[in-house]
């Protein structure tokens, strides 16, 4: 075996390994705790000391789904016998199912908004990335400094005259409102980090294109279009989750119709008293989609989170 | 078919769009392709910065939008930098993020460090570590606030389990002496895999050479350590600073799940403050010179920071 400097040792790898290993256990656990509270009954969540060992119930899933109201023990015998899973869980409470919650619709609405201002800061980004990149623009860096400077304002800063102009406007609380604002928040992540994936991408390319008849419009959406594709793609990735996330302009600029599920989730424990697996329910599921994108993402995770500025 | 360009022109796109892009400049092009989004952010963010700039001079409250606007010059400005409260909430701005830098930077370099021995499984267990940064603060926070819960919180619990106390005995969220370093500790469990990443980078820019070249010299690890390591993950290391110090001061989503800036206002952070200015007590002039404020120094420090770090980097 030849002996390097630079390669640690074996028994300096197994502490590494079990230092790095434990830290990722400690890290983990609050998640799996959310995750399993999803599938215990309420009393069971509140017990002391916490159980970790429990009989599985869908009774949190049941209750983030629906709401329900209480029966007196007369009106329930006079009930036909329950159908299906959930109508029975909810009547060993002494309660039946009123009608579904509100939850499958903020979740319906983060996926619009969210898929929504996603597009359009990923056109809008696309397209001034590109001339960012090739074009002489005058004052360019200023520009692009202008559009990352939007970042560091507080929201709730924006979000006050915000407040006052969507008022006017009539686009508090609608779906097309918090596009549009969140899209504005995006731009300039998808700006930076589009700009340096098309940096990468060999003028030479376009230059032959431009050479063999293709118009400018042509050489961008048929020659550096599809090569930017891994980058369009990632870059998605990380506004779609800025935009699933979001918390702060969607509680102070939404309440009902185009509420996302961030500022609904907490409200989910004032409907029916303690109920954390209901909450854990909602959070496990609001939580699952951007964990398997992180997965997704793993090469490129660098580059999103500093906006471009380390590459690796 | 014919192979030649301007047939291959042809059949790309119909014939009156093509005559029209045809036409187009690199400029005029440049300008189309910028201009939207600036565009966009002329409406969406500077507009909205200069109404605020504008409100800050007034005593106008958005509840009673009929009532008579008049202007009061500075006087909103001063009465902040007066006002005991504001002081209160910078002070735990303060805390928060001096805290929260501090144990990131120490954990992240750590952990980053440790990673770099390049043991089997890295890869894995650095995708389990980074999982919390990609979440949503406010869902975070909420079910943190379950983690945290007197008696049965797992938190508690396991505090409890180690140290020998009652694990009703102690309130995480509820105590003067203890709410503010929950949230530190939060913030610090879901963003210490971002300073990791970075420093990692940093770790991995390092080319061997170096390393070799110093061992030849006969320098002790400990001295590669602190003549080369350190060095050459400075300029990373202080980018996750910037990142982390502008996050934090903005700090919003995250606390006012967690603690709602309680109890009493011991965790009231800068943002959550100005939100209770603007949307609680509705006085929007006097928020609005908050905000400017707040946007002033976020501003000021970061672009002196970044001189500060291409500084180090020429180095």
């Amino acid at each position: 075996m030849s002996y390097s400097v630079t390669e640690p040792s074996g028994k300096q790898k197994t502490i590494a390994a079990t230092l790095v290993i434990l830290y990722a256990v400690i890290t983990i656990i609050p998640l799996l705790w959310v995750f399993i509270t999803g599938f215990k009954t309420p009393p069971d969540s509140i017990s002391y000391p916490p159980k970790v060992f429990f009989e599985p119930s869908l009774e949190g899933y049941v209750n983030l789904f629906t709401t329900r109201t209480r029966v007196t023990p007369e009106q329930l015998e006079a009930l036909p016998p329950p159908e299906g899973f959930a109508e029975e869980i909810v009547r060993n409470r002494k309660m039946v199912i009123a009608g579904p919650s509100k939850f499958g619709e903020r979740f319906m609405n983060s996926v619009i908004i969210g898929f929504g201002s996603t597009f359009l800061s990923i056109v809008l980004g696309t397209l001034a990335a590109y001339a960012f990149s090739r074009f002489k623009i005058p004052l360019k860096d200023d520009l692009l400094f202008f559009i990352l400077s939007t970042r560091m304002m507080p929201p709730i800063a924006v979000a006050i005259p915000i407040f006052l102009m969507y008022r006017q406007l009539g686009l508090s609380d609608t779906h097309l409102g918090m596009i549009l604002l969140y899209t504005a928040v995006n731009i300039s992540l998808a700006v930076w980090l589009l700009k340096g994936f098309i940096d990468e991408i060999p003028r030479e390319y376009e230059e032959a294109a431009l050479i063999d008849g293709y118009t400018r419009f042509q050489a961008f959406y048929k020659v550096v279009l599809p090569q930017a594709a891994t980058g369009i793609a990632s870059t998605a990735i990380f506004c779609l989750i800025f935009a699933w996330n979001e918390y702060a302009f969607a509680v102070l600029l939404t309440s009902g119709t185009a509420q996302t599920a961030p500022p609904f989730i907490p409200t989910i424990i004032g409907v029916g008293g303690l109920d954390w697996p209901a909450v854990a329910a909602g959070a496990t599921i609001f939580l699952m989609p951007v964990l398997i994108f992180t997965i997704f993402l793993r090469k490129h995770l660098l580059r999103g989170i500093t906006f471009g500025a380390v590459r690796k | 078919m014919s192979n030649k360009p301007i047939d291959r022109v042809a059949q790309a796109t119909p014939a009156g769009v093509a005559r029209k892009v045809k036409g187009l400049s690199d400029r005029a092009i440049a300008w189309i392709f910028v201009g939207p989004t600036i565009f966009l952010l002329l409406a969406i963010n500077i507009f909205p910065l200069i109404w605020t700039i504008n409100l800050s001079f007034t005593n106008f409250r958005a509840n009673r939008p009929n009532r008579d606007v008049e202007y009061v010059g500075l006087r909103n400005y001063e009465r902040i930098l007066n006002d005991s409260d504001i002081w209160l909430s910078m002070q735990a701005t303060a805390h928060f993020l001096i805290w929260t830098i501090v144990l990131q930077v120490i954990l992240g370099f750590a952990l980053a460090w440790l990673i770099n021995r390049k043991f089997k499984g890295n890869d894995l267990w650095t995708t389990v570590i980074v999982l919390p940064m990609m979440l949503s603060p406010a869902v975070v926070g909420n079910f943190w606030t379950f983690l945290y819960q007197p008696q049965i919180g797992l938190f508690n619990y396991v505090i409890s389990f180690f140290t020998g106390a009652d694990p009703s005995s102690f309130e995480m969220l509820g105590s003067v002496d203890l709410a503010p370093w929950s949230i530190v500790i939060v913030d610090t469990w879901m963003w210490t895999p971002f300073v990791m990443l970075i420093c990692l980078a940093g770790l991995r820019s390092i080319p061997d050479y170096i390393y070799e070249a110093a061992e030849v010299d006969r320098a002790s690890k400990w001295r590669q350590f602190w003549t080369i390591t350190i060095p050459m993950v400075l300029p990373f290391l202080m980018l996750a600073v910037l990142f982390r110090g502008i996050e934090n001061f903005k700090m919003f989503d995250l606390v006012v799940q967690l603690t709602g800036g309680g109890p009493g206002s011991i965790t009231e952070l800068a943002s959550i403050n100005l939100k209770r200015e603007a949307f609680e007590k509705w006085r929007t002039g006097y928020s609005s010179a908050f905000a400017i404020i707040l946007f002033v120094t976020v501003f000021g420090l970061a672009s002196i920071y970044v001189k500060a770090l291409n500084k180090v980097k020429e180095r």
